[in-house]
């Protein structure tokens, strides 16, 4: 069974933390998924570092200025993913834009993902009504697609998407992009309920989450909590090692 | 006509021009452009919709604009050279016929914000006026870089009461101005309606953008008749950025038997790695929502485009030009920086028409050994916009301070 059908086949629920690949450092990305882990991360999203990511907001973006001045490529994740394999079972997604996978090759990516032992892909830019090939080629492989829902997502359009992705949905927790204030949780408890009614799928929540508070307020409305801009945000103030641990640790709490 | 001849008559459904097109934007996205899609359906239907974009473009923006012929240019050249007058619009370009008919489409589905991006700002400049003339709130994403050489627009844009707002990241330019934007509407997308400047973006905006324009083509192919008695030109030329003021004047004529010839920006040469030739030097991606040619890295970064004009310093363009380029139906020529400026002073000089930077690149084309225009070919060039703005620009480049 692929690794994320299994980790969402219990009710527990997880926690998914987001790196950008090559950041701070070229080949830091090995090194702070492994702390992420170690702080109980459930679930990894290594990002793909790409020069227009318009789902993204300044400190991911930042992020990914600093890893594509580091030099990483696509080719270079996928050794990097395959080393961080060799230590641990997580389960990996694989965060990104169409672009540069279009530019790899659908299929060759898709190859490279299988044989990286990937568990499953997420590209913000490439909605149900573009990627039904796209998402059969990865399912052909045991990858599972992660297709995104919104807050504005009509109810038959959630069932569709969570048919084609199959395995796990990712619901965005507010009309916005990554890094987007969620102080005010206002009409969330109903855009989840009615997700968790469609959804044909497990989902998880993400996009300005930043506290163990929102974990577990997210947690007792989905199956897991994403968070990305929190942890980069801890790197770019400070690159000692123990801090995404430390902060990952205390998101578990 | 031969009734088995079909008809051209793209896009498709999912505004597809064959593999270019498409919505690639994010899931948040999707209601707006369904919304959006189906308010213009029904507004390209509905007979008061049409006439309230065609008053507006007669009595706010000064349509119908001229097909004038360039008697000494056409003398020095040996062909005739029409130039059609879209440099005489209200704000000075095509852009503003395109503003007008998205502002009428965000105030049907009563969008209180209006946002949008621009590079050499002149469609910030037209959204900007047609946001004050129906008292809608507009923000205008520009580039820091962009700023800097178009100061007059910002102060224009300004005047207007509409706030530009700087893009650091990235190039600081066009593509950068356009991330921000999407992002803006991303977060805002309930109450603002984001009027694209070119025919790029998701589907339905090539779409709708390149109707809007068309008006341009439109009053061409009447005019050119009532003047020559001639049924149609021998050939069309446009500078293409994203390609809006080419699709307007080329689509009328897409199924006539006329030569198409669209003019990119080739900087400082396409053999160096600084121009905006998408279509000439490019490859198949996706960006800013749609599946086009892009200029970009061999591991699918975008790559930063150049060229000495704003306007057309775009690493992208519009998914039906990429198509039309496909199919061969039009053809796709470059002029550098070096060629666009000699042909601004031409034009300037014989003609008494100071044209856009954008614009002299097409200009340029008439020059080009390698045009293959036969004597005496009636050429309609669309003179996208006037030089104001790049006066500025224009005085550095020949080393003149003003
Ligand atoms: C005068 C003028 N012509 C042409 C362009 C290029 O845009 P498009 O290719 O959409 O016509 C611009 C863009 O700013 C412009 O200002």
């Amino acid at each position: 069974m692929n690794r994320i059908k299994q980790l969402f086949s219990n009710d527990s629920k997880k926690l998914i933390v987001f790196i950008t690949a090559g950041f701070p450092e070229k080949d830091s990305t090995k090194d702070l998924v492994l702390e992420a882990i170690k702080g109980g991360a459930d679930m990894i999203e290594i990002g793909i570092p790409f020069s227009d990511p318009q789902a993204d907001g300044p400190v991911i973006q930042e992020a990914n200025e600093i890893a594509l001045k580091n030099g990483i490529t696509l080719l270079e994740i996928f050794e990097q993913v395959k080393d961080i394999r060799r230590q641990t079972h997580v389960p990996i997604a694989l965060m990104g834009y169409y672009n540069p996978i279009l530019k790899m090759g659908t299929m060759d990516f898709i190859k490279k993902c299988n044989d990286a032992e990937i568990d499953g892909v997420i590209l913000p830019d490439l909605p149900l009504d573009e990627s039904v090939e796209f998402c059969n080629n990865l399912k052909d492989k045991n990858i599972s697609p992660i297709l995104l829902v919104a807050p504005n997502t009509a109810e038959k359009r959630i069932k569709k998407i969570s048919k084609l992705a199959g395995d796990l949905i990712y619901a965005v927790s507010i009309l916005g992009i990554t890094g987007n204030d969620l102080s005010s949780k206002n009409n969330l408890e109903n855009y989840l309920a009615k997700v968790k009614e469609n959804s044909e799928t497990p989902f998880m929540v993400g996009f300005g989450i930043s506290s163990n508070d929102d974990v577990e307020w997210f947690n007792s409305f989905s199956n897991g909590a994403v968070v990305g801009s929190a942890v980069i945000k801890k790197v770019l103030k400070d690159r000692k090692k123990g801090v995404v641990e430390n902060f990952v640790k205390s998101l578990k709490k | 006509m031969d009734s088995l001849v079909k008809k051209y008559n793209m896009p498709d459904k999912h505004g597809h021009f064959e593999e270019f097109g498409g919505k690639y934007v994010p899931e948040t996205l999707i209601p707006a452009l369904d919304e959006l899609e189906q308010e213009y359906f029904k507004s390209k239907k509905d007979k008061n919709f049409q006439k309230e974009f065609f008053n507006l473009l007669k009595y706010y923006g000064g349509r119908p604009t001229p097909l004038y012929l360039a008697k000494n240019i056409s003398g020095e050249l040996g062909f005739n050279v029409w130039l059609k007058r879209e440099d005489l619009n209200h704000t000075g370009a095509h852009k503003i016929n395109n503003a007008l008919g998205q502002i009428l489409l965000a105030r049907k589905m009563g969008k209180k914000r209006i946002i949008a991006e621009t590079g050499a700002g002149q469609h910030g400049v037209a959204t900007a006026a047609a946001a004050a003339k129906f008292g809608l709130e507009c923000i205008v994403y520009m580039g820091e870089e962009d700023i800097e050489r178009q100061k007059l627009n910002v102060f224009k844009i300004n005047l207007m009461g509409a706030k530009v707002i700087p893009v650091t990241s990235g190039s600081k330019t066009l593509k950068d101005a356009t991330n921000e934007a999407i992002r803006d509407w991303v977060t805002n997308v309930e109450d603002t309606f984001y009027i694209i400047g070119s025919s790029v973006g998701p589907h339905p905006y090539p779409m709708l953008v390149r109707d809007f324009q068309s008006v341009i083509g439109t009053e061409t192919k009447k005019q050119f008749k009532d003047i020559t008695n001639n049924e149609l030109p021998d050939r069309l030329v446009a500078c293409v950025g994203g390609g809006s003021n080419a699709l307007g004047l080329f689509y009328p004529f897409i199924d006539d038997d006329v030569k198409i010839v669209g003019v990119e920006a080739a900087g400082k040469g396409i053999d160096t790695n600084q121009h905006a030739a998408t279509l000439t030097k490019g490859e198949f991606g996706v960006l800013h929502g749609a599946a086009s040619m892009l200029l970009q890295s061999n591991d699918g970064q975008i790559a930063l485009p150049y060229s000495l004009s704003a306007g057309l310093d775009y690493p992208g363009i519009g998914p039906e030009h990429s198509y039309l380029q496909k199919t061969k139906r039009v053809e796709y020529s470059s002029a550098t920086d070096n060629e666009a400026l000699e042909a601004f002073k031409w034009l300037s000089e014989k003609e008494g028409i100071i044209p856009a930077l954008e614009t002299a690149h097409a200009v340029a084309y008439l020059k080009n050994k390698n045009n293959n225009i036969k004597k005496n070919e009636h050429v309609i060039l669309n003179l996208s916009g006037r030089g104001d703005k790049d006066i500025n620009t224009i005085a550095k480049e020949l080393g003149i301070e003003l």
